[in-house]
């Protein structure tokens, strides 16, 4: 496949000074960092061996030693750095850099706040692009101090005891878990780890961790566990899951923005109806009655009978 | 094709970057590798001016600064060549600690374009001689979620160009055309936003993108207009946030339940009731506390105060007459 010249070009460009940088460097790590496969750098730097200085004599000529494993640049033709960053790059590098000072866990380590300075003063002009986005995660004080605490562990590999809240069955638990990583995922931080009682790798919100407690004991997470691919969200219907349909009205279209829901379907005369899936009944009845009558269950039916009957139940309580 | 003209394009680099004069286009036509015509043939040195043109405005998008200069007053022909101080990255040296936050920030976009910026970033510094270990990480991975048009709105907010998009707030029917001087973005909790001057309103105005229906199109000429000086975007997107009236509601709760309203409490004590607990709840507005009391059912009874009480009893015997199915 074709290479387009605005990806070749500055790789071209960049590879030079890298190279020089790191004499008998080899070719299987240089390639690793450069993104590229072990062939698609030795076609660059076939490349590179016909280009120079006008004249294109010997003398000219970008010049290397190459052998089957390592490669040296001995005339660089005058690219002896990298071109500036482009205003695209800064801002990349920069935001991406004052949001991992926003994270809870890292916001007091310096090495973010030495390497976002360093980089600015790099940057020069095509830094001021990054002066107009702004990452802002808004974590609480509890949060951070958490995140705080759960990074120490992490460090010292040390298991934790915790207090946790499950929203789901609405009840508090204690349990010991091995940490395995800290993830910010769309503005919410989990703590990924091997729960002890569950026997499996489960997601902690730092928000509902009441108590934590570092123990001297060392972390055990099983070789592989956790580790998965969150960018698509944390979230992930289980086999126990339970899918509802929901009628919305005007008013409460917010709820479909608010939960991750699977379909919407705007109605006639203004009303919306979503699927969204519940880890179970129990959950589903305290969010839909705390919906109110915007919101209406259409499917299942034992969840629209369940509502209403605690509906009916809790007003006995105002009846007396 | 298109590595001959890399190629052409890094001797033109190598050339303009080595030479302290300004190259005239013919002059590099003789000396650049590529380039070689005859200048007597019309067509052929019309098809070296397009190339060339073209070659400039390659290397202008990618960043290298090529300087022009009309030779003098006498000869009106262009000369180029690039200056090396404004085509090198300054001197930069990273700790292994600043590198490694350095890698991790790189991570931190799953944005198509400005992913591959990150990439192209940080393979920069590799050739500054920085060395950034693929490997090291932090013990926290923050990921945000991706927003295709986030890409075309900063591309909007550099060039100073307007943008057009169809927005559909949750409460409307309809999504509406919006047009939009942008001056920044904000990713904030998870959600990317869009500040700027809405020219259809003539006033401030900020725009979730996951509201955004289809493609976001910038539109006009490029600086257009000039963003206010040290907009706090933020503020825009968070609006007042001081908390207005702050109250205390106490409620009865079946002992054992409703875990979720205990972590909040200020005070739980056992009731005079037994088998149940007397909870007292800060709050701010009271018809969201009631919307929260009403989910536990059966298990809370809002005690105090009226407001929230008579809200509760509403809203469940709406809900208790609520014919579920189709």
């Amino acid at each position: 496949m074709a290479i387009s010249v605005s990806e070749h070009l500055p790789r071209l460009l960049a590879m030079v000074p890298y190279l020089l940088a790191r004499p008998g460097i080899r070719v299987e790590e240089a390639a690793a960092d450069l993104g590229v496969t072990e062939t698609q750098l030795r076609q660059d730097l076939n490349l590179l061996f016909v280009c120079g200085l006008p004249g294109y004599g010997p003398g000219d000529l970008i010049d290397m030693v190459l052998d089957d494993d390592t490669v040296t640049i001995t005339y660089h033709a005058g690219i002896d750095r990298p071109l500036r960053l482009t205003a695209d790059e800064a801002l990349a590098l920069i935001v991406g850099l004052r949001a991992l000072g926003e994270t809870p866990g890292l916001s007091q380590d310096d090495a973010i706040d030495r390497a976002l300075s360093k980089l600015e003063s790099a940057a020069g002009d095509a830094a001021s692009a990054a002066s107009r986005v702004a990452v802002k995660l808004r974590t609480s004080p509890t949060e951070a101090s958490r995140a705080n605490a759960l990074r120490a562990a992490l460090e010292h590999r040390h298991a934790v005891r915790m207090t946790y809240y499950t929203a789901t069955r609405d009840e508090t638990t204690d349990r010991v878990v091995d940490p395995i990583r800290l993830l910010v995922v769309d503005g919410r931080s989990y703590l990924e780890a091997w729960c002890r009682s569950a026997d499996a790798v489960r997601r902690f919100r730092l928000d509902r961790i009441d108590e934590l407690t570092e123990l001297d004991e060392p972390a055990a997470p099983p070789p592989g566990a956790g580790g998965d691919d969150v960018t698509g969200g944390v979230f992930k219907p289980g086999p126990g899951d339970l899918l509802i349909t929901l009628r919305l009205s005007r008013s409460a279209r917010w709820v479909a923005e608010y939960y991750p829901v699977e379909s919407v379907t705007h109605k006639h005369g203004g009303d919306t109806e979503i699927t969204m899936w519940a880890s179970d009944l129990g959950w589903a009845r305290r969010m839909v009655l705390g919906l109110g009558t915007d919101v209406r269950v259409v499917a299942p039916v034992e969840l629209a009978e369940a509502v209403r009957h605690d509906a009916q139940q809790a007003l006995l309580a105002y009846q007396e | 094709m298109s590595r001959v003209r890399t190629e052409r394009l890094v001797n033109l680099v190598i050339c303009l970057l080595s030479t302290r004069r300004f190259l005239t286009a013919s002059q590099i036509a003789q000396t650049v590798a590529g380039y070689e015509h005859d200048e007597d043939d019309q067509r052929a040195h019309e098809s070296f001016q397009r190339m060339f043109e073209r070659d400039k405005a390659e290397l202008r998008d990618l960043g290298v600064p090529v300087e022009m200069r009309v030779m003098s007053a006498f000869d009106t022909e262009t000369g180029y060549r690039i200056a090396r101080r404004d085509y090198e990255l300054p001197d930069i040296h990273l700790e292994p600690d600043e590198a490694a936050a350095v890698g991790l920030a790189t991570r931190f976009w799953h944005v198509r374009g400005l992913a591959s910026a990150a990439a192209s970033g940080l393979l920069k510094l590799r050739a500054a001689g920085v060395d950034v270990d693929p490997t090291a990480t932090l013990p926290v991975e923050p990921v945000v979620a991706a927003d295709p048009a986030v890409d075309t709105i900063l591309a909007a907010v550099r060039n100073r160009r307007a943008i057009t998009f169809s927005y559909r707030r949750p409460e409307d029917d309809e999504p509406a055309e919006r047009h939009l001087q942008p001056w920044g973005a904000v990713s904030s909790k998870g959600r990317w936003y869009v500040v700027g001057h809405d020219l259809d309103r003539d006033a401030t105005r900020c725009f979730r993108l996951s509201r955004v229906v289809g493609n976001v199109k910038a539109y006009g000429p490029s600086g257009r207009f000039e963003p206010p000086e040290d907009v706090d975007l933020a503020s825009y997107v968070y609006g007042d946030e001081t908390p207005s009236h702050q109250g205390k509601a106490t409620v009865r709760v079946r002992t054992g339940s409703c875990a979720g309203l205990r972590r909040s409490a200020i005070e739980v004590h056992p009731s005079d009731l037994a088998g149940w607990d007397l909870v007292q709840l800060p709050y701010r507005d009271p018809g969201s506390l009631a919307n929260r009391l009403v989910g536990y059912g059966a298990d809370v009874v809002a005690l105090e105060p009226p407001d929230v009480r008579r809200m509760v009893v509403e809203r469940l015997t709406a809900l208790a007459s609520v014919k579920g199915g189709r």
